[in-house]
Formats: structure tokens, sequence, C-alpha cells
């Protein structure tokens, strides 16, 4: 069926042919058939990566095959939900290895963008935590791969974007509970100097990241609030909570049900906003339990937000800079801050060591923060890549719509092994998305 | 535990019915031609609802084949939902006669052969519940999809009848109506996006409708009267008009 398709950051759209599958059989059939093909999840990727000319929706591919509640361990067809795992697995006393900020994506999603969470520092990404999973490539046949087994496959297919070919099962390992409450901790810091020494004072915290406020100046310069936290005990609940502590109770859900009118979201309301972020915790440090979901998924309380950016979109701008690189967030930071362009707030996090072919975490810091598309964004956005580049970091493909390939192709330094082995399996060039045509890395 | 059997479990008006049925703590009989498809929706049900579910080969049109099928389950269904259906290609239907039989021998005379088979078997113990999936395309024949239609057709008049005869042994017999449904038989199709059913608005309507032990229902509810009015066309200006 002919269909409008656009990801998370509604930029850009596009017109595409979608098919559906349930079954093996007729997935390979269409694939062996068809050429310009892509496969998508959940759509919540933000820029071009998962829109093509064919797109194949894996969301009906989306049974759940083994649960082993003894070892951890969760076998899923590809277009199974985090959201839908997290229902499953919760109760019984296990979580997710690695989430990303939405629950909404596809555990192939999670793949081939190999997400990060906020425990990259100590757990690693998504990739970490794969034992095996089943791929379709080029050729139309099934290959199980894993960091033993056909590993070249395995490598670029994490955060390979789909270009190995279409992902379609994957067992992974669970992390194991005794809640489903976070305890946390919220510390407020006066600018960017007094963040990144949180961050290093808190780094035996499982999960941290810090909401940062990018239109402060002088002083208050990147000022932020650090967020961390641990799975809670039992013995951290209150009486209510301990009743049943791997139970939440459903929380209704807001929307945002059209596109605001793009006016709506500029400096001034996002100033305003952020200042009542930041106002809101009057103390200097706050300790509490909480839901696991309020502390992973803030933004998935208020559904369709994204809506909040206006018609024309917006584009998610986040990179990765090498951890003695402090200066060039500096660089960075500043530009963002003086242009007044950016979004509500930013996220800023430490990351581990990570190796990998083409995923893109490194051990660095991590910024992202949404631009709505306006006149001169790209130039302004092309002016930053230089400064990553010069810093010697990357740009995340999942959230990637507009930079150029030169910069690609600078960036990421395993980028021509990546193209061979996707040349290896994508035969015939079956698999070529809006993002592999500008990054030039399918023909 | 109640179990429901779903005839045409493969597709994907079958998954979302069985999903919707089993996270009511149903068991599932899954029946269709290729069991080994069906193994990762069986396994799917039993992890995520905690029910058992079982797969048994069934094909619609090896009619003989039917009441064998039906005595071998292991365990008499409570409820037998018959969702299997074949759209076909209307302008091959009409020169190809192996695709029109195909059309009328799955929509119609494969559903009759094994709803007969399921009646007996609820009139004899007086209780049970029959759900046959048919389609707005049956309440008048078009150009476009009279053979589907036709048989689809007959099948809404089968389910009347069987509603009246087994009325007085305590047997449910509902019909669905749906208009169109985003499935993989409509893909190729360019539907109105406000006509358009999801199929798990389909299950959610065929599991409440069952516990109300409604007779006929439509879905999306309009499609009620959008029929109404296209029955309400005199013959003379209906057969001039291109549908």
């Amino acid at each position: 069926m002919q269909k409008r398709l656009a990801n998370w950051g509604n930029y850009p759209a596009i017109v595409s042919e979608e098919s559906s599958f349930t079954q093996e059989d007729q997935l390979r059939r269409f694939i062996g058939e068809n050429t310009h093909l892509i496969a998508r999840g959940n759509g919540r990727c933000y820029g071009d990566a998962s829109l093509g000319e064919h797109s194949i929706s894996m969301l009906k591919y989306d049974k759940i095959l083994d649960l082993d509640t003894d070892n951890g361990i969760l076998e899923t067809q590809a277009g199974v939900t985090l959201d839908q795992i997290l229902d499953l697995i919760v109760p019984k006393g296990w979580f997710l290895p690695v989430t990303p900020g939405t629950k909404f994506i596809t555990v192939g999603g999670a793949v081939a963008s190999d997400v990060h969470g906020k425990n990259h520092h100590v757990e690693g990404a998504f990739s970490g935590h794969i034992i095996d999973m089943d791929v379709i490539t080029g050729d139309a046949t099934v290959t199980c791969c894993s960091p033993e087994l056909h590993a070249d496959l395995f490598w670029a297919t994490c955060g390979g974007m789909g270009l190995t070919g279409v992902i379609t099962r994957v067992k992974f390992r669970l992390k194991k509970i005794s809640t489903a409450y976070i305890k946390q901790a919220q510390i407020k810091a006066k600018n960017l100097e007094e963040v990144i020494r949180l961050f290093e004072e808190y780094k035996h915290y499982t999960y941290s990241m810090a909401w940062i406020d990018c239109l402060q100046k002088g002083d208050s310069f990147g000022r932020s609030i650090l967020i961390v936290g641990e799975h809670a005990n039992p013995d951290e609940l209150n009486a209510r909570q301990q009743a049943s502590p791997l139970k939440l109770t459903p929380k209704r859900k807001l929307a945002v049900p059209f596109n605001l009118p793009s006016f709506i979201l500029n400096t001034l309301t996002v100033k305003a906003f952020n200042w009542l972020y930041y106002g809101k915790n009057i103390k200097r440090e706050i300790h509490n339990v909480v839901p696991y979901e309020p502390f992973f998924y803030p933004l998935d309380a208020i559904l369709h937000w994204n809506r909040g950016y206006g018609k024309a979109g917006f584009v998610q701008y986040q990179f990765v800079l090498p951890l003695e690189q402090k200066d060039g967030l500096v660089a960075i930071l500043k530009r963002i801050s003086d242009k007044g362009w950016g979004s509500f707030l930013a996220v800023l996090k430490v990351f581990g060591k990570q190796e990998s072919l083409i995923s893109f975490p490194m051990e660095g810091y991590t910024l992202a923060l949404d631009f709505p598309v306006r006149k001169g964004l790209f130039a302004f956005l092309d002016e930053l890549d230089e400064i990553v580049l010069q810093y010697g970091g990357r740009l995340y493909l999942s959230k990637d719509a507009r930079m150029k390939q030169e910069v690609f192709w600078k960036s990421y330094p395993h980028a021509k092994r990546f193209a061979e082995i996707v040349a290896r399996y994508n035969s015939g060039n079956r698999f070529i998305s809006l993002q592999s045509e500008r990054l030039s890395l399918t023909k | 535990m109640p179990t429901v059997l779903l005839l045409g479990a493969g597709s994907d008006m079958a998954i979302a019915i069985a999903r919707k049925f089993a996270a009511e703590k149903y068991n599932i009989q899954l029946a269709a031609r290729n069991t080994a498809a069906l193994e990762p929706l069986q396994k799917d049900l039993q992890i995520r609802y905690g029910i058992t579910a079982t797969t048994h080969s069934f094909d619609a049109t090896a009619f003989d084949t039917h009441p064998a099928f039906y005595t071998a389950l292991p365990v008499q269904p409570d409820i037998t939902i018959c969702v299997f259906g074949y759209l076909g290609d209307q302008t091959k239907a009409q020169e190809d006669w192996t695709e029109a039989r195909t059309i009328i021998d799955t929509n119609y005379t494969g559903a009759v052969s094994v709803l007969n088979v399921v009646a007996e078997s609820y009139a004899a113990k007086k209780a049970g519940a029959i759900v046959g999936i048919s389609s707005v395309a049956g309440e008048r024949g078009r150009q476009s999809n009279y053979m589907y239609g036709s048989a689809k057709a007959g099948f809404t008049a089968y389910l009347s009848g069987l509603r009246n005869r087994l009325f007085r042994s305590s047997v449910h017999v509902m019909s669905v109506q749906p208009g169109f449904v985003n499935t993989r038989m409509t893909q190729h199709l360019t539907l109105p996006p406000l006509l358009t059913a999801q199929p798990e608005a389909i299950a959610n309507a065929v599991f409440s409708a069952v516990r109300k032990k409604k007779n006929t229902i439509y879905v999306k509810w309009f499609w009620r009267y959008i029929m109404l009015i296209i029955k309400l066309i005199p013959e003379g200006i209906f057969k001039k008009l291109k549908l």
C-alpha cells in the first residue's frame, strides 16, 4: 500500500510502498523478488534511516518465541516492541539489559541502531547482550549470526541501520530485578564544569544522565540536573509498593493530538520551560524511589510529543566526543547557546568503552538535542559537524537526517570495512534507504 | 478454562482474535493448512498469556477430512470461530473456473462443510457458540467482486439459517460483517482510512459481541448503514453504477 511515511522527527516525509508480513517464507519470497527495500519497525528513529522506496513493516512480525525465566533469556521475532516485552518480563522479575529513552521501539530496531541507555558506561550497548539472531540477507536466505558465527554479518548488523538485510529473530539476555522501582538521585549542577565532575563522582551508579539547559550563558553555562539510579531492592520500597514490588499501576497517558503551530516553541517558551524544570528541584539533591517508567521513559507519558514541533518537523542532533575532548563539548555548547535555536532540554551522558564496527557509542561525552526545522538550520548543523569532526567525534545514524557523506566517512573509523561487509551480504543492493543513498553506503 | 477453535488461524484477523481471547484466559486451538507456520503464534500465545495453545492441521477445501479433524481435537471447543476466507482475483475468476471454484469452495462450501460438523456436536450437547466471519461484500453483488461476494452471501445466509435452527438448542450463532480491514489480504489495495478497521478492532468487537450473544455485528459499526443504503438503491440504477 502506498503510504506517507516519516520517522519520529517528521522530517523527511516520503511516500513509500509498504508491505507487511507474518511468515518467514512470505518475507523471503518478497525480498527475493524486489529491490530498493528497507526494513522498518515502529518509526522511532528520528531521521531517514528506515525510509525507502519499499518499506518492509516488521510490526506484525511480532511473536515472542521463548522466555527462559530461570536464566533470563528472551527470544523474539524482530517486530516485538520493548513495551510489550516489559509488560511480560517485569512481573516475572526481569528487565531489559539496555533500553533507550523510549520503549516504543522494536527489537529489530534496537539491534539495527545498536541502542544505548543510561547504563552504557557500565553495561554497554544492546549488541553486547545478544546471544544470536537471524538475518534475511540479499540472497533471500536466512543466516543465523552471533559474535562467534558469521561474526562479520553480526557486527555489521548491530548498528548497521538495516543495510545487511532484514533482522527477523533475536535472542538476548535479560537482567534480574527484584522490584519494578528505581532508587534515584537528582543532583543540580550550576554549570558544565560541575556536571562533568558529578558524572565522575557518581560513575559507580548503573544508570546516569543529565538534563542540560543549553540556553544559559556566563556562570550558569551548562547548568544541569544529573539523574542517577539503581534498581531498588524490596526493603527500599514503602509499604504500599512492597505489597506487589514487581507490579506497577497503569497510568493514563496524555497525547499531543495534532501538530502544534511552530511558533509555540520559541526561545522564550523554551527558556521559561527550562527555568521551571531546573527550578522545580528546590533542594540541591533529591533522593527518592520511583517506578521504572518515569525514570526510563519520561517522554513516553506524552504520546506524539513530536507533534509539539509543528508540521515542518525537527532534527535531533546527537554527537559523541572522546573523553579527553571536553573543550570540544564546550565549543559546541557555546555555539548552540549563542544561536538559541535549541530545544526544551538536551541530554548529556558519559559513554563507557565499546568495541564495535559501526555502532555509535565510544568512550566520551554524548549530547542530544532537538532543533525544529527552519531556514538556515542545516547550514548551522554543518558548522557543528565541522567541530565534531575536528575533535574526533561522530553523529548517531539513528538520529541523522542530513549529515553530509564526507562527515560520515571521516568520522566512523571502520566505515570502509562496514561498507565491504554490507556489499557482501546485500547482494544486488536490495536494501537501500534514503540514508544509505545520502551517505553513499549503497549504490 | 474455556477453549476457542480458530479455523484459518494464519490470517492477520485470526492472530488478533487469538490474542484477544487468550488475553481473556481462553485456551486456543489454532487450525490451518500449514501447522509449522502456526508455531510462532502458538508459543507467543502461551508465553504472553499463560494459556494452552495447540495447532491442528486443517484444510478448508478438503471437505471429507472435516469430521475426522473435529473428532481428533484434544478438547471439544466451547466457541468455534470460522475466520478463513479467500478474496481471489475477480477478473481471473470470470474466465478461469479453477479460480472461481477456489473462491466458492473456500468461502462457502468449506465453511458449510466444517460448521455442519461443529453444529451437530453443539446441538447434541445443547451448548456452544459459532462465529462466522463473513463480509459486507455478500450483501449485494457488485461487478468488482461478485465472485467473493456471492460466496460470502451464501455463507451469511447459512449462518442466519443455522442461528434460527440452533436457537432452540441454546447454541449461539453470530455473523460478523466486516467492511474494509487492514490485513495482508487487502494490503495491495488502497483503502480509505476512515472506513477501514484494524484487525484488533475486529477482535475486540467479536469478543464483546460473543459475550453479549449478538446475532450480527458490523465492524466498523457504520457499515450497517452504508450497506443499508447500498441495498436500497433500485436495481435499475444499481446495474448502471461502477461499483
